[in-house]
């Protein structure tokens, strides 16, 4: 019954992990749900924020804003947004395949990249990937706070208007549903064509104190509150990335332990037919 | 009826106030406001402060917000709030603080790197000591 033995305490071992991952995949339902709402919470502001600067493009200043012209790329920027935790799936690694790629074709036309990061999966990355890292921030936790991005969008805001970098892209997983997350590759700065143009209309602000003043604070809030965004919505992707990874876990380790179940109890069987075999031939001896 | 305008108080991470009201007062960066139905299109930073607003049927309601934007279209009003009070010292100081972060994380080995580093050293090690133990027994 030697072998017996071993395959117990092994089918236990695996219903301890089933168990574990089993009350993961809950915490993340739970998690998911309302890192979500934080997302539906979040998108009024941008939408706002868009709206305003697409009427001031809209109005007529001769003011162009550096956020709003493009100029020729020698070098780029990245804001990589990723989990601080592992255990959820390939979310973190698509992501850096996308982003990898990105750097690649930037390169070949001559093009250095400068990164900040904002989560640990990021930072252990490109240590050891390499590439400028010029800010780095981790530990948001399930609730982000805008707070916490302030520090890395500043960083690259200054490096964008000394004109170290020529643009600025934003990398995070999109939630696009339960089962589906995707890595995608936003532009902050210049801002897209898309963002700035509104509907045209026949009135225009008067602005206090002036319109270049007010510009800038809301170019600046625009970009946080897009960062903002992908963190939040980057957490909702990892919350739903691990709910699955631990679902298809916690199945396999139950499909492990059927199988271990029948070798057990082949084993079982053969112990005491074997046993029984024994005394039968030394009975027959006597 | 009173003429009413529709307002929306929103910050980066939530959605504070929607509805239809009478009028707002608010600082703005340049003076006391008072904005009511039908006010000309407006742009305008605010300072931190209390914003009060006059509800449909008259009920007064006050926000705190830590500065942001106003702004007035012919026919809503948004108030584009700031999360928390902000000055260009404080933005500088969480700047630095995520530059050397960024730099310490960099020379540091991170928790994930500790593992798959030391593991790597550790063989390399054993396979030295392997070398060596060969060589004596020779």
């Amino acid at each position: 019954m030697a072998g017996a033995k071993e395959i117990k305490s092994k089918i236990g071992s695996i219903n301890n992990t089933r168990k574990i991952t089993s009350a993961m995949e809950k915490v993340a339902v739970s998690k998911m749900r309302r890192a979500q709402e934080r997302v539906a919470q979040s998108r009024p502001y941008a939408e706002g924020m868009r709206k305003v600067i697409g009427n001031i493009a809209n109005g007529s200043i001769e003011y162009r804003h550096p956020f709003l012209t493009e100029r020729p790329v020698k070098n780029v920027g990245y804001i990589v947004i990723s989990t601080d935790r592992g255990l959820c799936g390939g979310l973190n690694t698509n992501e850096f395949k996308r982003i990898a790629l990105d750097m690649k074709n930037w390169k070949e036309q001559g093009a250095q990249a400068h990164i900040a990061v904002i989560g640990n999966k990021a930072t252990a990355f490109f240590k050891r990937f390499g590439g400028k890292v010029l800010a780095q921030q981790s530990g948001s936790g399930d609730v982000p706070r805008l707070a916490d991005v302030i520090g890395s969008v500043q960083v690259m805001l200054k490096a964008y208007e000394e004109g170290r970098i020529d643009r600025l892209f934003l990398v995070f997983n999109r939630f696009v549903n339960t089962m589906k997350q995707e890595p995608v590759i936003e532009q902050l700065l210049p801002l897209p064509k898309a963002d700035v143009t509104a509907k045209s209309h026949s009135w225009d602000y008067i602005y206090e104190p002036d319109p270049k003043v007010i510009l800038d604070k809301l170019l600046g809030r625009y970009v946080e509150s897009q960062v903002y965004q992908g963190v939040v919505e980057n957490a909702a992707s990892e919350q739903a990335a691990r709910m699955v990874a631990m679902k298809a876990a916690t199945d396999n380790a139950g499909n492990l332990m059927d199988d271990l179940k029948l070798v057990y109890n082949k084993a079982r069987q053969a112990a005491i037919t074997q046993e029984l075999s024994e005394i039968v031939a030394g009975a027959a001896a006597v | 009826m009173a003429m009413t305008v529709q307002l929306d108080v929103v910050s980066a991470e939530e959605r504070i106030f929607s509805g239809l009201v009478e009028s707002i007062q608010v600082t703005g960066s340049e003076g006391e406001l008072g904005i009511l139905p039908g006010h000309i299109p407006l742009l305008t930073g605010i300072k931190p402060g209390m914003v009060r607003i006059v509800k449909q049927f008259g009920e007064e309601h006050l926000i705190y917000v830590a500065g942001g934007v106003l702004e007035v279209q012919p026919h809503s009003v948004t108030v584009l709030a700031d999360v928390a009070v902000r000055a260009e010292d404080l933005d500088e100081q969480a700047a630095l603080a995520a530059q050397k972060r960024a730099e310490e994380a960099m020379q540091n080995a991170g928790a994930d790197f500790n593992y798959a580093e030391a593991a790597a050293q550790l063989a390399e090690a054993i396979a030295q000591l392997r070398l060596i133990q060969k060589l004596r027994k020779k």
